[in-house]
């Protein structure tokens, strides 16, 4: 695949730390994918409740209207004609939360004259007002309802993407890094035992050396010995008497 | 970051729409409504003309969309993927919430069943 790395004891130190800063940036990714998938969980839940009472609020709000349209005959259409600027609107916020920016909206007045005053002076203005207020309500949750949709979706992607770098440290970084850090090792065991190895290979010359030298004294002398007794003037060798000092 | 806030846009029959601009969702400049009433005669290319337009605009932050209408776009809704504006599905006044359909819930108890 890629050059192999020199198998030296630096590059072996080099590749532990190497190995240590992977662990440890594995594990605080995990934390954060855990902190994250806990989150994800509670918005999820969230949601699922919202909807529910937003079907309330809705049944309240369809009711009001039904109650005005009886009252104040039909004004949709008036409604519906004229200039029309809107009074309310959202912002688009922006959260940190465990480290991720979600989106959050939050209900913005522009503060626009509201338009159709007029509508309810023939009869059932009462009625039209509360309209107003019953949609004003549903409108305000369906605003947070909206937040927590896009920080579900946010996070969704932000766990996915943290996922993916999780898994990508454990199956493929993570084994690389030990991948060599195995091969130095086998590499600089294989060295040693060359080297001991050799200095064996030395020693047991030196000592079949040592020991032949010492093989050739001993028959050395025993050559000595056995000539001293065959041969006559042997007897006359000065070797054994002590020196005459005068 | 001082952002203009966005507008509520509202596809829907016409009790829904008329009870939002009511509220004061409702917004009708030069280019266009931001809302649409749909009825029995509305035709669906309309209809998914109108979300498509809604969609691109930058000044709109949520859509709200009855539900029954939303059923009659499903497939433009399934490939929606932006994460402005968001979808938001909400009843009608003869067409309770149906949490199955909605294409948002889908995936919140995709990862709640989990």
């Amino acid at each position: 695949m890629s050059a192999q790395v020199p198998p030296t004891r630096m590059n072996q130190q080099v590749f532990k730390g190497k190995k240590k800063a992977a662990d440890g940036g594995f594990k605080l990714l995990k934390k954060k994918a855990d902190a994250l998938k806990v989150r994800f969980r509670d918005y999820a839940k969230s949601i699922a409740e919202t909807k529910q009472h937003m079907s309330t609020d809705a049944a309240n709000a369809f009711f009001s209207l039904t109650q005005a349209e009886y009252a104040a005959g039909n004004f949709k259409q008036k409604l519906a004609e004229g200039a029309m600027t809107a009074r309310v609107r959202v912002g688009a916020g922006v959260d940190n939360v465990a480290g991720v920016k979600l989106p959050v909206f939050t209900k913005y007045e522009t503060g626009v004259a509201a338009d159709n005053q007029s509508l309810g002076l023939v009869g059932g203005g009462k009625k039209i007002a509360n309209v107003r207020v019953r949609f004003m309500d549903f409108l305000d949750m369906l605003i947070k309802l909206a937040s927590l949709q896009t920080s579900f979706v946010t996070l969704d992607e932000a766990l996915k993407v943290t996922n993916r770098r999780v898994n990508a440290l454990e199956n493929v970084t993570i084994p690389k890094i030990q991948g060599v850090l195995d091969y130095i090792a086998r590499e600089l065991d294989e060295l040693e035992r060359e080297d001991f190895t050799r200095l064996k290979m030395v020693q047991g010359m030196k000592a079949k050396q040592m020991a032949e030298e010492e093989a050739r004294a001993e028959v050395d002398a025993a050559n000595m010995a056995a000539n001293k007794a065959g041969d006559a003037t042997a007897a006359f060798d000065a070797e054994d008497d002590e020196d005459v000092v005068f | 970051m001082a952002e203009v806030p966005k507008l509520l846009a509202v596809m829907g029959d016409e009790d829904t729409v008329t009870g939002f601009l009511l509220a004061g969702a409702g917004h009708r400049d030069a280019r266009s409504a931001n809302y649409l009433i749909v009825d029995g005669k509305t035709k669906t290319s309309a209809i998914v003309d109108k979300f498509k337009e809604l969609t691109s605009r930058d000044d709109v932050g949520i859509l709200l969309i009855n539900q029954n209408v939303a059923e009659e776009i499903r497939e433009v809704l399934n490939l929606y993927d932006q994460m402005y504006p968001t979808i938001l599905e909400i009843p009608s006044k003869d067409h309770p919430y149906s949490a199955e359909k909605d294409y948002i819930m889908k995936r919140v108890m995709h990862m709640l069943g989990k």
